[in-house]
């Protein structure tokens, strides 16, 4: 299998240090007004994008460029995947063209996965399903190392829909491996007794003020209306009892930081004060995002 | 036709309570004698010294594509699969294109059955049109035809007054509703057990509980109609409880499992391999520990593989679109071996009667023994000879089989249709 990245859970603590200390490199790169290297000169990233990404998307190709790798973008809207070609063929065709790497989103768990399995091209995992996104718990811990400083022993609520969050797996896998406390916050519905069982240091509540209390760092979730095949919460309730507000901030400890992957909702997982507080971060993450894939790339194509 | 005399295997005939070291004599297509010391000027003579004589295993769950599906299966390769396997009778489902819910798709597979497969093939039909749950198939005129069981296994029968009634047709007609239990309200959209796994690989659950509430719907409703209910392909430890007091109660109700859900838990799979996704899917290790007791005490009457070919392409996609099922004919003597005779779990003898006088009693095709006079189909293996299961050389025409690569200790070896022996390991 070609070195690409296909997920946190697989990754030695090492390898995720590795990237986040290069990533702090190229956060300053992007303060230079001449924010462009070569280090990847000649290189062809394609983004195959098979779900709706706009941010992410971006992000990479803006990466790709910042170290001098051209960049082709394919979303499957527009592509064979309407004509009928199977993802198999359709990678294979991609990698026949002898691109440096594939970073891929696909909405099936486990697609990149099992394409890395037949296919000679490295691929980066930009979201699988609901399964990881390896590049977002990167630049979450990039975001909440430069507040913190360090990861050890703070205690992180991950709170919403956590059934189906990839970017929820991947913070998992990530931030227990640094010895973080994590609390999984949810209604039953969307949290899984599994859930407990995914990393070493998850406990599970299905009350926001219970992981609230004392976080270091609160992670929000988007309420992924995509991949509710059924009506998981009732209708109309959930920013009641699951959406951070203001006074919640007072369960926190003082320094607590708020963040979330995007897109926002205001008013459906937080409110628009908790968004545009002080103790928000989430243009900080959006900022690391292109620092993180730049070192993932660097180490994947470089 | 010549005849065929096998010699100095251990006879192991569950009808007859027989288990002894004795020759069998094979004569115009039917068992002429089962004794030590026979023999017969110008028969054909099969050492099985060391091997175990039994009947031929039946296998009453299997998919063999044809008519529609014939890229995957046909009844002939499915047929030459079965006969590897040890397998001399099939029962083939209905889920075929167009399904088989009517006389002339019956008529159809048993005139190519006739003219090309190598095993006994015993069509089962749907319970309603189509398969679609809503308006009953001509059951008695199908069974005149040669249908064996009703089911609309993969499609099950969601409203229960429809299933009511197809029960209480089966009473009159005296035929089998062979039932895979599922929930589709429950499942819909899952591709393995909802589990640990599911969770931490980001696949949707198909959960225990889906497969429970049907098994005790349909337990009920045999109760109420009387009809001789058969839970296909039990996987949960619940559904095996209440299969146990379904049966306590006296009920005509039996049910069967299937090698791959007493060989191998989720625990097992390997991540978004298709090869590892059917229904119902791989259980939790405390449902498959449920199912081996059940096997054990005699809760369960037969192992059926739930054969289920699909072509290369099709399971070479995204896990959640891949198609369900594995298949099992060639694999499940091996298995049953190794998960439950050498474990100790249950003897030889009992092993045997799983693969003949267990579903005889459920299908009644006049199979399973070596009585004299019966149709000279015998099943040949060895107990202990080591082997590997190479699913390239397959006799199927698809090769999704989560064995591929595995050692087995004793696997068939000869089997033998109407006194012709279709096929031998080589």
């Amino acid at each position: 299998m070609p070195a690409g990245l296909l997920g946190i859970e697989g990754l030695e603590r090492a390898e995720i240090e590795a990237l986040l200390a290069r990533a702090k490199d190229f956060q300053s790169v992007q303060h230079q007004p001449l924010k462009r290297s070569d280090a990847l000169r000649g290189k062809m990233i394609v983004n195959l994008f098979y779900e709706a990404s706009t941010r992410t998307r971006t992000s990479f190709e803006i990466a790709a460029k910042r170290l001098g790798a051209d960049a082709v973008s394919i979303t499957a809207s527009g592509s064979s995947v309407t004509k009928g070609e199977s993802l198999v063929d359709t990678l294979n065709t991609l990698g026949a063209m002898r691109p440096s790497a594939i970073v891929m989103r696909h909405s099936a768990s486990g697609a990149p996965h099992f394409l890395a399995k037949h296919l000679p091209t490295p691929i980066i995992n930009a979201g699988d399903g609901t399964h990881e996104h390896p590049t977002q718990a990167l630049l979450d811990a990039r975001t909440i190392l430069d507040r913190r400083g360090t990861l050890e022993g703070l205690r992180v609520a991950i709170i919403g829909d956590i059934a189906h969050s990839r970017v929820a797996r991947s913070d998992v896998h990530l931030l227990s491996k640094f010895g973080v406390d994590i609390v999984l916050c949810g209604p039953a519905s969307l949290l899984p007794p599994e859930l407990a069982d995914l990393a070493p240091g998850v406990t599970l509540t299905t009350s926001i003020t219970e992981a609230i209390r004392n976080a270091d760092v609160i992670m929000m979730l988007r309420v992924q209306l995509e991949r509710q095949h059924e009506a998981a919460f009732p209708a109309g309730e959930y920013f009641r009892f699951y959406g951070l507000r203001l006074e919640h901030m007072d369960l926190a400890k003082p320094e607590a930081i708020v963040m979330h992957p995007g897109p926002i909702n205001r008013g459906r997982e937080l409110s628009s004060e908790v968004a545009d507080s002080q103790s928000s971060v989430i243009l900080n993450q959006v900022e690391n995002g292109v620092a993180v894939r730049m070192a993932v790339l660097e180490k994947v194509v470089g | 036709m010549p005849s065929i005399l096998i010699k100095n295997g251990r006879v192991i005939d569950p009808s007859s309570n027989t288990d002894t070291v004795a020759d069998v004599l094979i004569e115009d297509g039917r068992i002429s004698g089962v004794a030590p010391g026979l023999s017969r000027a110008g028969a054909e003579t099969i050492d099985a010294g060391g091997m175990i004589v039994a009947p031929g295993f039946i296998d009453m769950h299997v998919h063999l594509r044809e008519p529609g599906f014939e890229h995957a299966e046909t009844i002939e390769s499915g047929s030459r699969a079965a006969a590897a396997g040890g397998f001399t009778s099939i029962c083939c489902m209905p889920n075929t294109k167009p399904v088989n819910d009517c006389a002339t798709v019956t008529s159809y597979i048993v005139e190519r059955a006739r003219k090309y497969a190598v095993v006994n093939v015993f069509p089962i039909g749907a319970i309603t049109k189509g398969s679609a749950g809503e308006e009953l198939s001509a059951i008695g005129t199908m069974k005149a035809f040669g249908a064996v069981a009703i089911s609309d296994d993969g499609q099950p029968v969601t409203n229960s007054r429809v299933m009511r009634r197809a029960m209480e047709f089966a009473r009159s007609y005296d035929i089998p509703v062979i039932d895979h239990c599922e929930d589709p309200s429950l499942s819909a959209g899952g591709d393995m057990n909802e589990g640990p796994h599911a969770v931490r690989w980001g696949l949707r659950g198909i959960p225990a509980v889906s497969e429970d509430v049907m098994v005790a719907r349909d337990l009920l409703l045999a109760q109420v109609t009387g009809a001789r209910c058969h839970i296909a392909h039990i996987s949960t430890r619940n559904a095996m409880a209440m299969m146990a007091h379904a049966r306590r109660q006296g009920l005509a109700v039996s049910c069967e499992a299937s090698p791959h859900h007493f060989s191998l838990s989720e625990d097992d799979m390997a991540a978004y391999d298709s090869s590892y996704k059917m229904k119902p899917p791989l259980r939790s290790a405390c449902d498959v520990t449920a199912i081996v007791d059940g096997i054990a005490s005699g809760v369960v009457d037969a192992i059926a593989t739930d054969h289920a070919p699909h072509a290369g392409s099709e399971k070479m996609q995204e896990f959640e679109r891949c198609p369900f099922g594995i298949i099992g004919l060639e694999t499940a003597i091996g298995l049953a071996l190794d998960g439950l005779v050498a474990t100790g779990k249950i003897s030889l003898n009992r092993m045997v009667a799983l693969f003949t006088t267990g579903p005889e009693r459920v299908m009644r095709l006049g199979k399973g023994t070596l009585a004299p006079g019966a149709d000279g189909d015998v099943t040949i293996f060895s107990a202990d000879a080591p082997w590997t299961y190479d699913v390239n050389q397959s006799f199927s025409r698809s090769r999704n089989s989560p064995f591929h690569g595995r050692g087995f200790r004793g696997g068939p070896t000869a089997t033998i249709v109407a006194g012709q022996v279709v096929w031998r390991r080589s």
